[in-house]
Order: structure tokens, then C-alpha cells, then sequence
């Protein structure tokens, strides 16, 4: 197993930035705007981007959920084992807002899928985005693409990206893991 | 990733043969679905490639309602069969019967059946998962569950607390699910009614019996009270219905005079006026409607986690 680094904590923080400035430019305000982000992985993404809106553009009030897709899932029973659920928690009205989709990392698109189905559970959205920190080019079996990356990888199939948050930001990493 | 957790069984047949660990999973997974029938669109797809079969050897309506909506809300396809009005009647034997069902490529069995043992013969006769709904007087694990579910809510926690049992033991698969449930959660059970309505080896399941209600209710943080099952009482159990009542009826001033606030529960239908009168049974110690609601999510989840290891696609 060998690892190698394709981002480090400082350039995370950049990418972070930048990637909160894309929304504001975006959503401006963000009135009827609202982040959801995917769990498990996608959470961690998430919180931070509401830290910076918060800090850096004084947008306190972001609307921001969690959403969990293990139910919708379409290798339920295919892939021979049990997924465990994780908490959904949507605390606002999706029926007309404009919301963003927040992942760790895109690669088949298959997540992405299941949670535009279950998003449906909670109304009518005007219109969904689709942000990530890690887009893995030319391995979608959809056609999903995202409206705001962080980094584009080209990885073989055989070969895992893995998202490591620490509490404090300070040893935040992206790996790339040859199994 | 996630963590993988799954059952320790294919079937559920009663909660003496599932683990702690099990009826843990179980909670976790009706946490979630509790969620789900929240909201606005109350339906997930994650069985709508699964087929299940409920078969009422005896009459329900409140669990084959439950277990129903729980297969509907998780988009699995379902057939409903009840031996009124089916071969049975004709003398088709119960293997037989389900055999012919299976044929129609069902994955999973929801059956109540008036013979202790029912679903484990089946178990073991038949390519399927077997769930319980109520074997004779034997058990009715996913009540047990629903039940135990609702006091954690209520509670916080089931271990450490003191469930009494109240009414008629005997006749009861409720007790003995709910007995088992209870004591592999970690709460002390105690059982109290007439004596003619106790098994004879009831000490031999860890429970002691006390024929008084009020000192029952005195010691208890939580009471259930069952139903007396008059279609199977087929002898003289107690003088009369109205000797019932005095001695093990709940009623607003037996809970006045308690200096604490229990916990109400009721697996219904209730007899009102006989076990439970209607001012406890509609008060705010009672949690008769949220056991009802929390049906749907106990049974999501079992079936959940079951039809997961039906391997379908190997």
C-alpha cells in the first residue's frame, strides 16, 4: 500500500477559500440559498464552508443541512454488505430554494444520484448545484458533473482518495491510497 | 465509510433469539426511519426490488396495518393473504400453503399464526425470511421492540428502569417478548395480575410476581397494561369482569396516589373501562399512540435489515 499527497493543509485552506468566494459569487446573500451536505464525508466540507461564509463574508445566517442517502442507495443488497444510516437533519423548506449539493469527493456520480431521489422527499427545489472538494475525471458512470471543485485528479480505479479533516484545520490533507 | 453492522439472524422469530447488539442496531436503524416517516414524502426506495408476504393465520389489525405501511414506506412490493378466506379452509397444510406463495418469487414472510412455534417450523421448512408477527401465545417480538423503543424515547434509556407487566401473563406472547426485550436491555421486570393468569414457571424467566397492582405501580417506572384476551379465555380465570377491574384496573386515583409520575403503555386494543380507563389511557403519562407510531419504524427497520441479507444479486 503506498500513499501519496495531493493536497496539504495550506493549499487545502486556499482551495477552501476559493471555493467559498465561487459560492458568494454565486448566491451572493444567500436569501434562498441553502448547503446540504452528503453524509458522512460530505459534512465535514460543509461546516467549514459555513465557517468561512460566516467569518470571511459575515453571511451568519446560511442555511445549512445534512443529508443522509443510505435508503437510497442502488446497490442496496448488491454489494454484500450492510451500509448503516447516518442522521439526515434539514431543518428548512427546500420547495423553491437554490440548493447546493456539498461532497468530499465526486467519482462515480452514483451518490450524487441517490441524493438528488431523496432531496425529492423534502420538496420541489428551484434548481441544485453541485460542489466538491475532489473530482475524479473520467470515472462517472452518470452524467453528473460539479459546479464548483476544488481539484480535478486523474486516478486510476484501483486507487482510493481519502479526505483526513483535523479538529483545528491545521493537518487537513488530501491522500491518494494504492491499495 | 460507513460502518457494516448486520443482524446476527435471517429471521426474526422471537427476541429470545436475537442478541442485545441486535435489538441496538434495530433502534439505531428506527431511529433514522422514524426521520424518514417525518417527512414531507414519507417513502424511501431501498425494497423496491423486494416482495413480501403477510399471512394472517389469525385476526390483526393494528399489526398487519403497521407492518403493511412499513412495507410500503420502504417501496417493497406487497401481497396480503388471511386464512378466512383462503385454502386453508380447504385443509392445505402450512408449508404447502407457503411453498405456493414462495413459488410466486416472494423474499420475505410476515406471519401471525395462532400455533406457538409457527414461524420457526416455517423457518426451517421454507427458502425465505420469516418474520413473526404473533405465534399463539408463544411471541411477538417486533411489539417487544416497539415497546422497549418507546420507553427509551420516553426515558432516555431502558436499562436500569422498572417495567411492570399488568393483566393476563398466561395467554400473553406480549409478556413473554416484551420480558425477554426488556431483560436483555438491562431493566428489571416484574408481572403482576390474577394468579390464575400466571404461567406455572414464570420465576424460572428471572421475573418475580407481585399480585398487588398498587404495590406493583409503587415499585414500577413504567406499566404495561395488556389486554384481557377474553377470546382465549376459556376457562374461569377470575370471578367476574368486574372483579377484574377493582383489583387490576388502572385508574386516575390509584396513579394520584402514587408520589411519582409513571409511564403508561398499552399494546391495544384497549378495553376501556377494564384494564385502563379512558382518563389514564388519554393522559400525558400515557404513550399508547406513540407505541403505535413507532410501529411503523420498528418494523421498517426490521425489514430493513433483513431483506439486506437476502442476497439476491450474488
Amino acid at each position: 500500500m503506498s500513499q501519496k499527497q495531493l493536497l496539504n493543509s495550506s493549499e487545502m485552506t486556499v482551495t477552501l477559500q476559493r471555493l467559498a468566494c465561487q459560492l458568494v459569487e454565486n448566491h451572493t446573500t444567500f436569501q434562498n440559498s441553502v448547503l446540504i451536505g452528503l453524509q458522512p464525508r460530505g459534512v465535514a466540507l460543509a461546516e467549514r464552508l459555513v465557517e468561512i461564509l460566516k467569518n470571511d463574508y459575515d453571511l451568519t445566517d446560511v442555511e445549512f443541512g445534512k443529508l443522509d442517502i443510505t435508503f437510497y442507495r442502488d446497490d442496496f443488497r448488491r454489494s454484500g454488505k450492510v451500509l448503516e444510516a447516518n442522521t439526515t437533519e434539514i431543518p428548512f423548506v427546500v420547495d423553491g430554494k437554490r440548493v447546493i449539493f456539498i461532497d468530499d469527493v465526486l467519482y462515480t456520480g452514483r451518490s450524487i444520484n441517490s441524493a438528488l431521489t431523496a432531496l425529492q422527499s423534502f420538496g420541489r427545489p428551484l434548481e441544485v448545484e453541485l460542489l466538491c472538494l475532489i473530482d475524479r475525471r473520467f470515472s462517472r458512470h452518470l452524467p453528473i458533473q460539479p459546479d464548483y471543485v476544488g481539484k480535478h485528479v486523474d486516478v486510476i480505479n484501483e486507487e482510493k482518495v481519502k479526505v483526513n479533516w483535523s479538529e483545528d484545520n491545521k493537518e487537513n490533507s488530501v491522500i491518494l491510497i494504492d491499495e | 465509510m460507513n460502518k457494516m453492522k448486520e443482524l446476527s439472524v435471517n429471521h426474526l422469530l422471537g427476541i429470545k433469539y436475537i442478541s442485545e447488539e441486535d435489538i441496538q442496531l434495530i433502534f439505531e436503524t428506527a431511529d433514522h426511519f422514524k426521520e424518514v416517516i417525518n417527512r414531507p414524502i414519507k417513502k424511501v426506495p431501498s425494497l423496491r426490488d423486494v416482495t413480501i408476504a403477510n399471512l394472517f393465520f389469525e385476526n390483526s389489525t393494528r399489526t398487519r396495518l403497521s407492518f403493511e405501511l412499513a412495507e410500503k414506506r420502504l417501496s417493497a412490493d406487497v401481497v396480503n393473504f388471511s386464512a378466512a378466506s383462503s385454502s386453508v379452509k380447504k385443509g392445505e397444510t402450512l408449508v404447502d400453503t407457503v411453498n405456493n406463495i414462495l413459488s410466486m418469487k416472494v423474499d420475505l414472510v410476515v406471519m401471525r399464526h395462532p400455533n406457538p412455534g409457527a414461524g420457526i417450523f416455517l423457518s426451517k421448512n421454507v427458502n425465505a425470511s420469516i418474520v413473526n408477527a404473533g405465534d399463539g401465545a408463544h411471541e411477538h417480538p417486533t411489539q417487544a421492540l416497539l415497546d422497549a423503543f418507546s420507553i427509551r424515547e420516553k426515558l432516555g434509556d431502558v436499562a436500569g428502569k422498572k417495567v411492570v407487566i399488568v393483566g393476563d401473563i398466561l395467554h400473553s406472547r406480549v409478556a413473554l417478548s416484551n420480558i425477554f426485550a426488556l431483560q436483555k436491555l438491562g431493566a428489571s421486570v416484574k408481572v403482576c395480575g390474577p394468579l390464575t393468569l400466571m404461567p406455572k414457571h414464570i420465576a424460572h424467566l428471572g421475573v418475580e410476581v407481585e399480585p398487588n397492582l398498587d404495590r406493583a405501580l409503587a415499585w414500577c417506572d413504567v406499566a404495561n397494561m395488556l389486554r384481557v384476551q377474553n377470546e382465549r379465555m376459556d376457562n374461569s380465570y377470575f370471578p367476574s369482569t368486574r372483579e377484574y377491574v377493582q383489583q387490576y384496573g388502572l385508574n386516575l386515583e390509584r396513579l394520584q396516589k402514587l408520589n411519582k409520575e409513571i409511564t403508561i403503555m398499552h399494546p391495544g386494543p384497549i378495553n376501556r373501562g377494564v384494564e385502563i380507563t379512558s382518563d389514564v389511557a388519554d393522559s400525558n403519562q400515557a404513550i399508547i399512540l406513540n407505541q403505535v407510531e413507532n410501529g411503523v419504524a420498528i418494523r421498517m427497520a426490521v425489514l430493513y435489515l433483513l431483506a439486506s441479507k437476502i442476497k439476491n444479486y450474488d
